[in-house]
């Protein structure tokens, strides 16, 4: 790929080569697995919501898989190398986080398909430049963002629904950063989730 | 009086067919709605989390070869249609209870202009 994106004197290509500042704490996260969640809930509810927290592993893993065959093309700059590489890390403390809360509920978390598949899925052999791999990952992370908010109303438990309002912003600030150094406008207001 | 006759019908008119786009959907928004929403889970041609889309209007629902769907959705006997696309849309939970889509569109317009875009990917490519 053309050095001409690390050259760029334009502040929104150098935006990407911060984001790995941006970060969540970890820690954060991690209060997911250890939160008492679900003192009085039913059984049925109990099963909802683990229904529902599935759906968002299998998102993770399709989010994590897409950020690996990113980071594989050879097309990435080495300032999007990073961001890709901190996006992938933030998904995947999301799908331990998720799976832990899954156990922790009694459930069983879904299980990750192939590379392949992914690959087949999200029609990766149609990218061909930086911009393709770019213009994916702020697509799957705009569809996260909404995926996330879409779903609170669903969730019995107010705590896991809490939860996917912090995810929902992890994904909609990868989205922005990645719509931001793409150059394309912002998002229109009160966009999401609605 | 011709006049006062045109004066009224112009602006009934007007209201008709805003009334009439409203209610039949506009697949052009529907698109994007579901490039923004609904992509991060679905697409038209592949199964991912969820199952794909093309030709979901008229189909039975459970039907997607080589999707993985829940035990409620497999033994619900339905054909997707504007109203039961409509009625999944508002709320998965109460159409088929042990679903595991969870998303709902609150915005009826919006359920409206998705299911004028499901539409268009049920004709053949």
């Amino acid at each position: 790929m053309t050095s001409a994106i690390e050259n760029n004197a334009s502040p929104r290509r150098l935006f990407l080569g911060n984001a790995s500042k941006l970060a969540l704490s970890a820690g954060a996260i991690a209060l997911l697995g250890g939160k008492d969640l679900l003192a009085a809930a039913s059984p049925a509810d109990m099963k909802s919501d683990v229904g529902i927290l599935n759906v968002a592993v299998g998102l993770e893993y399709e989010g994590i898989a897409a950020y690996t065959i990113a980071l594989k093309s050879g097309l990435l700059s080495a300032a999007h190398l990073k961001a890709a590489t901190k996006f992938q890390d933030d998904h995947k403390a999301h799908l331990t986080a998720l799976t832990a809360t899954i156990r922790k509920m009694g459930g069983n978390p879904v299980t990750e398909k192939s590379l392949d598949e992914y690959a087949k899925a999200l029609k990766v052999d149609q990218l061909k430049n930086e911009e393709d791999v770019l213009s994916l990952a702020a697509r799957l992370e705009l569809g996260a963002t909404n995926a996330y908010l879409g779903v609170i109303p669903a969730f019995k438990d107010s705590a896991l629904a809490k939860i996917a309002g912090r995810l929902a912003a992890e994904e909609a600030t990868h989205f922005a950063l990645l719509n931001f150094d793409l150059g394309r406008p912002f998002a229109p207001t009160m966009s999401f989730g609605a | 009086m011709k006049f006062f006759r045109l004066l009224f019908t112009v602006p009934l008119v007007l209201v008709s067919s805003s009334v009439l786009s409203a209610t039949m959907g506009d697949a052009v928004n529907g698109q994007q709605l579901y490039e923004s929403r609904c992509i991060a889970c679905h697409s038209v041609d592949d199964n991912r989390v969820g199952p794909a889309h093309r030709g979901v209007f008229g189909r039975k629902a459970g039907a997607v070869k080589g999707y993985d769907y829940s035990n409620a959705v497999k033994a619900f006997k339905i054909v997707w249609s504007d109203k039961t696309l409509d009625l999944w849309l508002s709320n998965p939970e109460r159409l088929i209870p042990g679903q595991k889509m969870g998303y709902s569109v609150s915005v009826a317009q919006d359920r409206l202009d998705l299911i004028a875009y499901l539409k268009s990917v049920s004709n053949k490519p």
